[in-house]
């Protein structure tokens, strides 16, 4: 009895993580583009597996049934067969042919630029995404925004070293390069939240360089336009928790990366995440954290110990500086 | 009696080396089984190493957001990972059983160049210390301006740019240290070893088969000896450009690379795979070398389809040259670049098949003896089919966008390359083990040792597959619990461990075999090439008169005759043939010459480390050291004596 039990618990857990659902899952696409995708995995999946049945099937097979036995006679001595080495030349050949239609079909849809477009630009950072949105004048990190059931077409690029934008839910993986450009269509069926991941290892943090991507009905997603392109506050009421924490950013050395707008512009490179609607954003430093009180006392009290190599340094700020510094965050919305 | 001929101990800068046994025996040696079993041990250590890092890796992945290693040792464990296993496991392997093999599957004494033969060996010794001198001397931090809360450890002080080395990330500016230097030049320093050995392969293979040793009455495994052979000469050139161009960027400024002077990073991709997928055939055609020979002696049948095997081959092997950028497909290239890589790495798919028919074909019909050697070739198949499919759903390039950078193509490969090249040559290991030691493995521990590994590797590698498709990353030090990842990696985690087990099994069957196995006889198997011809352990000098060869497996056809059914019928005179063989191979009835050992190879060998030492540390006084090595090595090797002062040396009577 006790036997059983352990192999029903052991199928529930395999079958729990089976259904589960994985954030990062590649075989649930939520859009067009990652449909199509999945389509052509599937047909491709059944067509292997078809395949693997048939030749596995035959070398199981042989092993039982010529297996050596007492008095098995010396096998006939057979050196090949002209028409059996045709067959299974051509057979390959057609079926490769037939998913190859597809195939080429399909990387040419992907391809090409959708009409109507909403065009975002996504820089990629050592270990964060930034992106832009030319047409709005918006410029956010981590979280991307977009309408939903519209196509997006995100034109990239790399400021440092090679990375590898993934939306799985939505469409395969692209490179962002340093110098060049390169393109990536994204388009989600409903408003939902999609995991993204940096594919390609970019150095010491590489597995903590993740995010989000939002879709929004048409009516959220104008009044997201809108409040991102507002400013933040300058004026905040004197002696809160807040402006001392505004006092922190702009005297503690944050403003040398970190842009608010509407209270401190960066001069030269920016190479750290716009902080004007940090408030808004449900993840940080990478999307390795979510945006919480504790998560962001860990960071600002030395930011290596959770992304090692990370271009921010610890501050040595004191406790009081962390809270106050959290309160004026908060304020970002 | 036998009479060896030896040289007169004549000197031009040293004493020309005569020991025969003893340490200094095995380093001067020029004999081309030493130089292969010296390949294999160093190769198996390594492979150990290599393994070792993978179970740190699987430790580390064994839960979510884990700590037991840090990010620095996560990364350079991976890349440390890859290049000991492709650069000093399996290559190396694998050329243990070219040299050990090829000579006797031809019918020869030696490869062409003997000496050349030891250089390429210390070379592959020296550059594979030389990288692993990283742990002691190498340096690795943050990239420029980033900051690390802890020191990185010595562990993580080796490289960490990945064993493709994937520009500008390993460059200086983003992986600043020298770790990478000793990457790079360290697989400069072992390419030069496998570059050697090619041209000394196919020379050998082109000049010295034995009488009637036709090319379509080679052996399969030499065949792909020779495949291979042309796919390193041909293909690590790239690398060797490649490395030079990442050295002069990371050492002496240039930008080869480097987008802030006008260089391109996807300029290495392409080079680098132009070499690196040439390279997984270099990997895995040994193998299929392997199973193409023991297949047809345990199913008691001719292989099935010769010449289309032979073909498939080196179509596989040219092919492979065309498939390169199946690596980038998510990288900058165009549609019409995917569309064209995708449908030439299908096609690659087809000489493939043929391969995996024909190996059906052979065992159909025949009388399949389940021994261990068998085993690890059906084994072989079984595994080789899931990688080459999984293969094929990475020529459906919308499909691997999804898959690529995933443990999708990490379980994938190791299908290949594990299920593939490992399995064929523990294959290889078990069949030729009582050509080599004389001695007979324990069958018992070598069943073991495939079940335990046969179920290891799937669960490692298996589970794989859907962690990729739910998301996984490939090089991921950490992945967050709410990805719903963590129970397959444990499963994974569990099952490497289980492979280090049955590794374990098979270095307990070794070693108690070599010693106490029993006595093997010349031709346990009843086998059909000519290596079985000759006593076991192969006798110092191989062949006592060179063979004559009249049919393809012609071992096998000097023992059997064929019914009017086409079964095998054993001739009458085979019983006594065989004794005369044994008697004959032992006691050579001609006067044997051999070639000299040498000191000059491990000399000459010796000074390319201290060039390496030299770049990284931009140090003249290594430079010289280096160059003079070489100079001594060279100058020695050529004055070294000739033939013409041969004399007889009559000790022996």
């Amino acid at each position: 009895m006790f036997r059983h039990k352990k192999i029903y618990w052991l199928s529930f857990i395999f079958l729990s993580s089976c259904i589960e659902d994985a954030p990062l899952d590649s075989l649930s696409p939520a859009g067009p583009y990652a449909r199509s995708i999945d389509e052509l995995f599937w047909l491709t999946f059944w067509i292997a597996v078809g395949v693997f049945v048939i030749v596995q099937g035959a070398l199981l097979f042989s092993v039982f049934y010529f297996k050596e036995r007492e008095g098995s006679p010396e096998p006939k001595q057979i050196h090949g067969n002209n028409f059996l080495e045709i067959l299974w030349t051509i057979i390959p050949v057609m079926i490769l042919a037939a998913i190859a239609v597809p195939t080429v079909q399909t990387i040419f849809d992907l391809a090409r630029e959708p009409e109507d477009a909403l065009k975002i630009e996504v820089i990629g950072h050592q270990w964060w995404f930034e992106y832009k949105y030319p047409d709005f004048g918006i410029t956010t990190a981590n979280v991307l925004v977009i309408p939903e059931d519209q196509p997006v077409r995100l034109e990239m690029w790399s400021n440092d070293v090679l990375h590898n934008y993934w939306v799985p839910k939505l469409n395969g993986k692209k490179y962002l390069v340093p110098g060049q450009k390169t393109y990536l269509n994204l388009q989600a069926d409903s408003p939902e939240e999609f995991w993204a991941q940096c594919g390609e290892y970019c150095g010491l943090s590489h597995s903590k360089m993740r995010g989000r991507v939002i879709s929004m009905t048409e009516a959220d997603f104008a009044s997201w336009v809108e409040n991102e392109q507002s400013y933040a506050e300058k004026e905040l009421p004197e002696s809160s928790l807040a402006a001392e924490g505004q006092l922190v950013y702009l005297n503690a050395g944050c403003t040398q990366c970190h842009v608010i707008d509407g209270v401190w512009d960066v001069q030269g490179d920016r190479i750290a995440p716009n902080l004007t609607h940090f408030a808004n954003r449900n993840v940080f430093a990478g999307a390795a954290l979510k945006n919480n009180r504790e998560n962001l006392t860990k960071w600002l009290a030395n930011p290596a110990e959770i992304k090692p190599g990370t271009f921010m340094p610890n501050l040595e700020l004191t406790e009081k500086e962390i809270n106050a510094l959290i309160a004026y965050l908060g304020t970002l919305k | 009696m036998t009479k060896i001929i030896q040289p007169k101990k004549q000197s031009n800068i040293f004493k020309r080396p005569s020991s025969e046994t003893g340490i200094w025996s095995w380093i001067t040696t020029v004999d081309h089984k030493r130089i292969g079993i010296m390949y294999g041990y160093a190769a198996f250590f390594f492979l150990l190493v290599g393994g070792i890092e993978a179970l740190l890796l699987r430790i580390q992945l064994a839960s979510p957001d884990n700590n037991f290693l840090s990010a620095a040792e996560y990364n350079a464990m991976f890349t440390m990972h890859g290049t000991t296993m492709i650069f000093l496991a399996i290559m190396p392997i694998s050329a243990a059983f070219f040299n050990y093999l090829l000579p006797l599957q031809i019918g020869a004494r030696d490869v062409a160049f003997p000496r050349l033969n030891a250089l390429s060996f210390w070379i592959f010794i020296f550059g594979g210390v030389f990288l692993y001198s990283t742990f002691l001397f190498g340096t690795a931090g943050a990239p420029e301006g980033g900051y690390l809360a802890e020191e990185v450890s010595r562990l993580g002080s080796a490289p960490n740019g990945g064993w493709f080395g994937y520009q500008p990330n390993a460059g200086m500016k983003y992986s600043p240290g020298t770790a990478m230097d000793y990457w790079a030049i360290g697989l400069q320093i072992l390419g030069i070893a496998s570059l050697v050995s090619a041209f000394n392969f196919i020379t050998t293979i082109l000049n010295m088969r034995t009488k009637g040793m036709r090319f379509m009455r080679m052996p399969v495994f030499t065949w792909m000896t020779f495949a291979v052979s042309f796919l390193l000469a041909f293909s690590l050139p790239i690398i060797a450009i490649a490395l030079f161009y990442v050295t002069f960027d990371r050492q002496f400024g240039t930008t080869f690379f480097l987008t802030e002077g006008g260089g391109d990073p996807i300029l290495w991709q392409h080079l680098f795979w132009l070499f690196g997928h040439p390279e997984v055939y270099i990997l895995i055609l040994p193998a299929f070398g392997i199973v193409s020979e023991v297949l047809p002696t345990f199913s008691r049948k001719p292989l099935f389809g010769y010449p289309a095997i032979v073909f498939a081959g080196f179509g596989i092997a040219f092919i492979g040259f065309g498939v390169w950028a199946h690596h980038m497909f998510a990288s900058a290239i165009s549609p019409v670049a995917q569309a064209g890589f995708g449908l030439s790495t299908m096609v690659i798919a087809v000489p493939t098949g043929v391969k995996i028919f024909n190996w059906l074909g052979t065992i159909w019909g025949g009388k399949l003896s389940m021994k261990t050697p068998m085993l690890f070739s059906l084994g072989f198949i079984g595994m080789f089919l899931i990688g080459g499919l999984s293969g094929v759903t990475h020529a459906i390039v919308p499909a691997d966008t999804q898959q690529t950078d995933t443990y999708y193509v990490v379980a994938h490969f190791h299908y290949v390359l594990f299920g593939g090249a490992m399995f064929g040559i523990f294959s290889g290991l078990y069949y030729w083990f009582p050509k080599v030691w004389g001695k007979m493995y324990n069958e018992t521990l070598g069943k073991i040792h495939f079940w335990l590994m046969m179920i290891g590797f799937n669960l490692t590698f298996g589970p794989m597959h859907w962690l990729g498709l739910q998301g996984q990353v490939r090089r991921t030090w950490v992945y967050a619990e709410e990805t719903n990842l963590a129970f397959w990696n444990l499963i994974v985690s569990i099952g490497a461990f289980i492979i280090a087990l049955s590794i374990l099994v098979f270095m307990a069957n070794w070693i108690y075999s070599r010693r106490k196995g029993p006595e093997a006889g010349f031709d346990p198997w009843d086998a059909r090439t000519i290596e079985w011809s000759i006593p076991s352990p192969t006798p110092v000098w191989n062949f006592s008169k060179a063979p004559e060869v009249k049919s393809l497996d012609d071992f096998w056809h000097m023992k059997y005759d064929e019914d009017e059914e086409g079964r095998p019928v054993k001739r009458d005179t085979t019983d006594a043939l065989l004794l005369e063989l044994e008697e004959e191979g032992l006691n050579p009835k001609e006067d044997i010459e051999l070639p000299n050992p040498s000191y000059f190879p491990i000399i000459l060998a010796s000074g390319l480390p201290f060039l390496g030492y030299a770049v990284i540390y931009k140090s003249l006084p290594l430079a010289i050291v280096g160059v003079l090595l070489i100079l001594i090595g060279s100058f020695g090797w050529g004055t070294e004596p000739l033939e013409e002062e041969f004399t007889e040396d009559t000790e022996n009577e």
